[in-house]
């Protein structure tokens, strides 16, 4: 593989790194898919090729609607390798990932990242506590494992996968003890303004007012508009207390699952110190991108939710505008027949779009979240406290950076992913700054964990001048 | 923590075997281990190297590295990224990985 070109490396098989791979293969490009994880779909359509019948039934068409996609990569001549951790990538595009312990190196003329989102972090009080999870981890457990939590259930925060995951839950038998919304009333006003858009797409309003319906029939105790959320427990999560409506209430559960929303996830697209742009409405880091998926750094796109939070079937769309992107770049297509071929797939994409202003006003995060209270451990691997950021804002620090020399806030294995963005909202709030002005982590290689082995079989790689099959040393 | 489904007979996947610290535990094969750890009731899947204070997943999808485990002698495993084998040794780990403990 190593002594072989590629036009293309796609990196990840959900919706937009499939879309990507496979129009880029229908212009005949040479493309390669690297995806960590050992079957294609992604988060949103995790193991929907291996998942059993009773699970994909409960899951639903949305679910299923992924193994079409899945089944397109699976019968076209595109290389895919399974099991493939993209660890570095250098601003020449060489893209270096490990497979089973064993790194290599590809340099393509184009990359697509489409590595996706991750849940928002949620901090609060007990946060740490096991039997905490995100409402996406239990969805992945059903999804990947058809396995659910054994206890009582309360789910806590805002947004669409926050009551989908409630009701999915419910169908599979779960206790569900609890779904407490955290969205303030003001919300709804804020809303309602993007509610003609929205009611163009009245397919989508109508499942979620199925599923306000679904939970409400199985009278599921619903809170709204909840603040002080705390997690009880010792060496485990007892219950979680709230306020709603002024009264305080303490809900017993053996899980506790929090969701605020889905954002990017930068790690990669802050590798390569592209530009990015903070969104205010989704209160998050988005990679600047153009027309094609591409950012600041030519030859480098993303497509799909890492990008900006645009949903799976928008992610369809985008994987197909930056093949295409890439596909122009190459010469491959020329300037015409790329905007022909691109016309009908925005028109798509721009209907996609239409719900999103809504469901981002809808379901804003609280301004509490992004301010936790002192106690709260923000960066859980080294386990430093929300007090501890702002006593350093207030000895001078101008940024997550050197909040990171001080108290290692940052350094551990997660890389920021779980504090990124509360230790930029806690900054903005001491300093009085824009995310902009306050910035982010610099982030470096490698993104996930490699072995002092694993990097010496680079020098293999280099130094064989034949092609040897992976695996082999 | 967490149960497995009961699925139709026909739907179930093949059953292995597990040790974790000494103890055979069940899994079903294609799981990854975080899921067939939680199926099994653990709940504290290490203790922090920072203050000893117990943890168990939450992101179940490789950015969170809470699920860190030993697996066959290497330390620090993400436990959601790996799929359980027969026969796979597992230990869960207290504080920071120590050098040359591979056993």
């Amino acid at each position: 593989m190593n002594s072989q070109t590629y036009d293309l490396v796609v990196i990840g098989t959900g919706p937009a790194g499939i879309s990507a791979a496979l129009e880029a293969a229908t212009h005949n490009l040479k493309v390669l898919v690297l995806d960590e994880q050992p079957r294609p779909g992604g988060q949103i359509y995790r193991n929907v090729t291996a998942a059993s019948a009773f699970v994909a039934d409960l899951l639903g068409p949305d679910y299923r609607h992924g193994k079409g996609l899945t089944e397109r990569l699976g019968h076209s001549n595109v290389e895919v390798r399974f099991g493939a951790t993209v660890w570095d990538v250098a601003r020449d595009l060489t893209v270096t990932a490990q497979i089973e312990g064993q790194s290599f190196q590809v340099r393509p003329q184009q990359l697509i990242a489409a590595t996706g989102a991750m849940e928002r972090a949620t901090p609060i009080p007990g946060w740490t506590l096991p039997g905490v999870l995100n409402a996406g981890a239990a969805q992945i457990a059903l999804k990947s494992s058809g396995a659910i939590p054994s206890g009582r259930v309360v789910l806590a925060g805002g947004g669409p996968l926050l009551l989908l995951v409630a009701c999915q839950l419910l169908d599979a038998g779960v206790s569900v003890v609890g779904v407490v919304e955290t969205s303030p009333s003001s919300n709804r006003w804020r809303a309602l303004r993007y509610l003609p858009a929205a009611l163009a797409s009245s397919a989508y309003l109508a499942k979620g007012a199925r599923m306000l319906w679904r939970l409400r029939q199985a009278e599921v105790p619903m809170f709204s508009a909840a603040t002080s959320l705390r997690v009880e427990g010792g060496e485990r999560a007892r219950a979680l207390s709230f306020k709603s409506n002024g009264i305080e209430h303490c809900v017993d559960a053996d899980v506790v699952l929090l969701h605020h929303g889905v954002v990017p996830n930068t790690q990669m697209s802050r590798l390569l110190r592209v530009e990015h742009d903070w969104d205010d409405e989704q209160m998050a880091w988005k990679p600047h991108v153009d027309a094609w998926g591409e950012t600041s750094l030519p030859g480098f796109r993303i497509a799909g939710d890492g990008a900006g939070i645009a949903g799976a079937l928008a992610a369809e769309s985008l994987g197909v505008l930056s093949a295409l992107g890439a596909a122009r770049s190459l010469g491959r297509l020329s300037a015409a027949d790329g905007e022909r071929r691109a016309e009908s797939v925005r028109r798509s994409l721009a209907k996609q779009l239409r719900i999103r202003p809504f469901l981002d006003s809808l379901y804003r995060p609280p301004r509490w979240l992004s301010n936790p209270p002192n106690e709260t451990v923000v960066c859980r691997c080294e386990e430093v406290t929300a007090g501890r950021i702002r006593e350093m804002a207030g000895l001078g620090c101008q940024g997550p950076n050197q909040t990171k020399f001080f108290s290692r806030c940052g350094m551990g294995p997660c890389q920021g992913r779980m504090c990124g963005l509360t230790v930029t909202q806690i900054l903005c709030t001491e300093l009085g700054r824009s995310p902009r002005q306050v910035g982010a982590y610099h982030i470096r290689s490698p993104l996930k964990p490699v072995t002092l082995g694993s990097i010496a079989a680079l020098s293999k790689d280099a130094t064989n001048t034949t092609t040897k099959p992976l695996g082999t040393t | 923590m967490f149960r497995a489904m009961l699925l139709p007979a026909d739907q179930q996947r093949r059953l292995i075997e597990l040790v974790v610290d000494g103890q055979h535990v069940p899994a079903r094969e294609g799981e990854t281990l975080a899921i067939a750890l939680l199926n099994a009731g653990v709940v504290h899947f290490r203790h922090t190297p920072v203050s000893g204070q117990p943890r168990a997943p939450l992101c179940l999808m490789g950015v969170c590295f809470d699920c860190l485990v030993e697996v066959d002698g290497k330390q620090n495993v993400q436990s959601c990224m790996v799929q359980v084998c027969e026969g796979m040794q597992v230990r869960l780990p207290n504080g920071a990985r120590s050098v040359g403990a591979a056993v």
